[in-house]
């Protein structure tokens, strides 16, 4: 579509040497820290309104709430940095926390960690289904991601025939798994953390990570440049729906009630997320501990209005208003840093 | 550009200032009421065989649903009926609305349906009506206009006051508590809802305090996301209520691997089966339900007593429902099936739904 | 062009025959499909997603897209339970609904236009947007009791034959739509913004505001939908239309519009409009459940747009000197 091949000309210089970085660092700084400035005036708002926001088991409570948007917006987060968007990834949660709640249903001597693996390859067909027919097909990810949207959702909807997994007969190895702590931390939010660090690790240090970075920023240009833009943007589709998998197995163990709706309507959230973090929607910048952050903040944000007995319907509507906040302050920020590098470059 | 721009914001303008002179409110409106029948009932007829009962519970991966239409299905093949189950996996009206479509074009002779909105599912059901289809409604009661019978699972005024009597055991006799329910628009908990606030309002109960009704839509996730709110708002909260079993499932869940568990009562309508484990480790001492899969049953004898012309849904209509025995028609079509029982650590393993 | 055009007419062609055989196979093989009561409920349900999808088909061919749709049906349903129930006459109600949606619509064209940001990210937040502040204004609940004479007519049929009366003011609108896209300058405009925003603009057309107009009449249409919704239904909620937005884009891409913009024609949208809810109400009639179905509408949506791709892929293999030097 014409409105998304026009990238601002600023985002191109994400890979040339490190004395234009520092321009983008401080961009970046700022970009991030924002959200941790809003996210302690919110805490400390609500903080004074009710003291137990404040308390362990409610801290605990939004910390594994963030855990499951957290790895999914990470996935996300490495699609939207190639220029794509991936819209299933609620579906493919949903599928796999089905598949997986099945499978433990009718094996309760697996351990857990053989239903992680499930989750993750399931998820990772379904990245595969996306990544191949956007590379192959060249479709644009919009439209195959809404249709895969529908298509998976469907067949969690037909596979499931309208009957839902019990916690009641999930095996309590799984359920704890969900609930309990690895000193003092609970497993889900370690994973997620897991997930957060090994996914900016590879992005920000390994060639694959700044190839990705490039052809968000100009794919035409890394064509020439010789990078494999195909089989990076079928890799970026798998890691997104391989997380979106392991997303279904947290969920599964945590809340162990599954029908086939669980996980729909979580692709705007994730959006969101995304977006709120830094990450732009033209593709070429952004990072995974911004997704990270702006996971947090949403979750933060639904807690507190339950909290402060704020209308939760509140809630879709500021997710809405936040993501076009974030996309102005990427276009504002963009510009600004297009014209400080003409001036730039008018010097030389 | 700007002249159009003002010539349709004068048209605009206009057409507003001249309907505002006068138009229907709904005040005016009338009803959306149809035809009651007219028919006079003959006790006598035979019942039909071949009846087709479609059954449209409130949604459908629902655990309590799944019994009920269960008992439905039990009642058809008794009756050597034809069963069908659709229903909407959100338990939301507008799915409700165009499943009753579809069944009106499939030509069903029956529609047990548990309404999740009693407005909004009324036109359709009305249309129904008119291409000459039964509507019994169960669980869930659409308004009276539209339907022919409302099977009732208890009287509403017990299933209230037993809410109350058990968080009033449950708290001690006094403290704050709190009321977990499924939709906002659901017919049935919102008339347990109303009587329970009735009766909490008597000296009685003077010490207890409700402090919050919280939806939690019959979605587990989001259940358990209200309990979770519920208990961080209110510090002083005793009895968690939930009149739905899906919520009571929630909560209990929450409560005995949060650090509440212990201090925070659960209660209110749940099935044996899901709370077993929670009776058992301390969480919910006691709560209440009947048997689903009879609601179910005596809605199907209903229908095809509808059908075959041997009731028309006045009051004092007699009709036999299998191994339920005989039931009289109450008031405006209502049907009650029995008193609640209910349960705690002494009679749960006795029962398997 | 002409080769163009004589590329894409083969494709509506393709599908209006397919939707013709289609339907004569659900009337001989669906139970209960051939009859004149499923023919309106056909009808009535194809409805909502056809109105939407006239202006949207402008939308797609200047190369944008509208994802907000279906949210503004719903707003602009719970404003309309929301203001009934205050007590405000129908009358009113109804041109501000439609009113309101062309200003939500507007919202959209100025971000896009104005802001200049991809249309793709701010129709999705405004698709959040929407529906959140639907569900500010009326809550979970629905507001059920409108006057019989309008619910009644949304409902009716002309005479006591099987056509809905609101297929008139859809016809009347499809082929008002029709005719601006495909036979005045303000159609060449869209489809010139399509095929090349720059040079469409060095051609003297003011894209950005062609554009923003049609953002105002997608919001509009989508209001006046969000009316006829709730007056069909007899139910104004927050949640009416929910995922609409999926079958106006599967409709309007299986009809032959390119999603990259520039091409495609308007009895090509219809035609897919009626194909698609065909399959859905034959699917229906066979229990299929209504999540299940969007399994058919989700691959339709993907194989209406990897075909042409593969179709012009194996037709570029077999005449390798296919590129004329006109171009």
């Amino acid at each position: 579509m014409n409105a998304t091949k026009l990238a601002p000309p600023g985002a191109d210089v994400q890979l040339t040497a490190s004395p234009r970085r520092s321009v983008f660092g401080a961009v970046f700084k700022a970009r991030e820290s924002g959200i941790v400035l809003a996210l302690v005036v919110l805490v400390a708002v609500t903080a004074t309104q009710n003291s137990r926001f404040l308390s362990g088991q409610s801290i605990r409570d939004i910390l594994l709430g963030t855990a499951i948007l957290a790895v999914l917006a990470v996935g996300q987060a490495v699609v939207v940095i190639t220029r794509n968007i991936d819209l299933s990834v609620g579906s493919v949660l949903g599928l796999s926390a089905f598949a997986v709640g099945s499978l433990m249903r009718d094996n309760p001597g697996l351990p857990v960690i053989v239903a992680v693996l499930a989750g993750l390859g399931l998820g990772a067909v379904c990245g595969l289904v996306n990544g191949a027919t956007v590379r192959f097909g060249q479709v644009p990810a919009l439209v195959v991601t809404l249709g895969t949207l529908y298509a998976f959702r469907g067949v969690s909807y037909f596979w499931a025939g309208g009957q839902q997994i019990n916690a009641d007969k999930l095996p309590a190895s799984f359920l704890d798994f969900g609930t309990s702590s690895l000193l003092g931390v609970p497993w889900l939010v370690l994973i997620a953390v897991l997930v957060l660090v090994v996914a900016g690790v590879v992005l920000r240090n390994y060639r694959f990570g700044r190839e990705l970075y490039a052809m968000g920023s100009s794919p035409q240009a890394a064509k020439l440049a010789g990078i494999k833009v195909g089989r990076n943007t079928s890799a970026a589709f798998l890691v997104s729906g391989a997380l979106a998998g392991l997303a279904g197995v947290l969920f599964a163990a945590r809340f162990g009630t599954v029908d086939a709706a669980a996980g729909t309507g979580l692709e705007l959230n994730v959006v969101a997320a995304v977006v709120v973090g830094g990450v732009a929607v033209f593709g070429g910048s952004g990072t995974v501990w911004g997704a990270g952050l702006g996971a947090l903040l949403l979750t933060v944000i639904g807690s507190s209005l339950a909290v402060l007995d704020i209308n939760q319907f509140w809630q879709q509507a500021i997710v809405g208003a936040l993501i076009l906040l974030a996309i102005g302050a990427d276009r504002l920020v963009a510009v600004r840093v297009a014209k400080a590098l003409k001036k730039r470059d008018s010097h030389v | 550009m700007s002249r159009r721009v003002l010539t349709g914001l004068l048209t605009a303008g206009l057409a507003v200032a001249l309907t505002a002179c006068g138009g229907t409110t709904k005040n005016d409106s009338s009803g959306t009421g149809a035809a009651q029948s007219t028919a006079t009932a003959n006790p006598g007829a035979a019942a039909k065989e071949g009846v087709k009962m479609a059954f449209l519970p409130k949604q459908l991966n629902n655990p309590y649903s799944d019994i009920e239409v269960s008992g439905g299905k039990a009642a058809l093949d008794e009756l050597k009926g034809v069963y069908k189950l659709v229903g909407p996996n959100d338990a939301s009206a507008s799915s409700q609305v165009s499943y009753i479509n579809t069944l009106i074009q499939q030509q069903q002779n029956v529609i047990g349906i548990a309404a999740n909105d009693p407005n909004a599912v009324c036109p359709s059901l009305n249309q129904a009506r008119s291409a000459g289809i039964k509507i019994v409604a169960f669980d869930s009661d659409a308004a009276k206009d539209c339907r022919d019978v409302f099977i009732n699972q208890a009287t509403t005024q017990g299933i209230g006051e037993q809410l109350v009597k058990q968080a009033n055991e449950l708290s001690g006799g006094s403290g704050e508590i709190a009321i977990l329910s499924a939709t906002p628009n659901a017919t049935n908990q919102n008339a347990w809802i109303d009587v329970a606030k009735q009766t909490l309002a008597k000296p009685e109960y003077a010490n207890l305090k409700l402090v919050k009704v919280a939806y939690g839509n019959d979605d587990d996730q989001k259940s358990f996301q209200e309990a979770q709110g519920l208990l961080q708002s209110f510090p002083n909260l005793k009895v968690i209520v939930a009149p739905t079993t899906v919520g009571i499932a929630a909560a209990a869940r929450y409560v005995s691997s949060s650090s509440y568990k212990g201090k925070v009562a659960v209660t209110g309508l749940g099935t044996p089966n899901q709370m077993r484990a929670f009776v058992k480790d301390g969480t919910v001492k006691q709560f209440a339900l009947w048997n689903p899969a009879d609601i179910g049953y005596l809605a199907a004898y209903a229908g095809v007593a509808l059908s075959s012309g041997q009731i028309t849904g006045a009051q004092g209509q007699k009709f036999k429902a299998g191994k339920l025995g005989e039931y009289t028609i109450g008031a405006s079509g209502e049907i009650v099936l029995g008193p609640p029982t209910t349960f705690d650590a002494n009679n749960i393993d006795k029962f398997d739904f | 062009m002409s080769e163009r055009l004589r590329r894409f007419a083969s494709w509506d062609t393709a599908v209006i025959l397919v939707t013709v055989v289609v339907l004569v196979i659900a009337s001989f093989g669906v139970e209960n499909f051939g009859t004149s009561r499923n023919f309106t409920f056909l009808l009535l349900d194809l409805l909502p997603i056809a109105l939407v999808a006239l202006p949207m088909t402008f939308v797609i061919v200047t190369g944008e897209i509208d994802l907000s749709v279906a949210s503004t049906l719903g707003l602009t349903s719970a404003v309309m339970g929301s203001l009934w129930d205050k007590g405000m006459t129908i009358e009113s109600i109804i041109p501000l609904c439609i009113v309101l949606g062309a200003v939500l619509g507007a919202l959209n064209g100025f971000f896009v236009t104005v802001l200049k940001l991809p249309s793709l990210a701010v129709t999705i937040g405004t698709l959040a947007l929407y529906r959140g502040l639907a569900f500010v204004v009326l809550g979970d609940g629905a507001v059920a009791d409108f006057p019989r004479e309008y619910t009644s007519w949304v409902t009716g049929t002309l005479g006591d034959g099987p056509i809905p009366n609101v297929l008139v003011p859809l016809i009347v609108l499809a082929l008002v739509f029709g005719v601006v896209l495909h036979a005045t300058p303000v159609g060449r405009g869209v489809f010139a913004a399509g095929a090349g925003e720059q040079a469409a603009r060095f051609a003297g057309i003011r894209t950005g505001r062609v554009k923003f107009w049609l953002y105002v009449v997608s919001g509009a249409v989508a209001g006046l939908a969000g009316v006829l919704w709730t007056l069909r239904y007899s139910s104004a909620r927050a949640d009416n239309g929910f995922g609409v937005e999926l079958a106006v884009v599967a409709a309007v891409l299986l009809g032959g519009v390119s999603i990259f913009g520039g091409k495609g024609t308007l009895p090509g949208v219809l035609a897919g409009v009626v194909l698609l809810a065909t399959l859905q109400n034959a699917l229906r009639l066979q229990d299929v459940s209504n999540e299940a179905l969007n399994i058919v509408t989700g691959v339709l949506l993907i194989v209406s747009v990897l075909l042409p791709n593969i179709v012009s892929a194996a037709l570029r293999r077999r005449r390798p000197r296919a590129v004329s030097p006109e171009r």
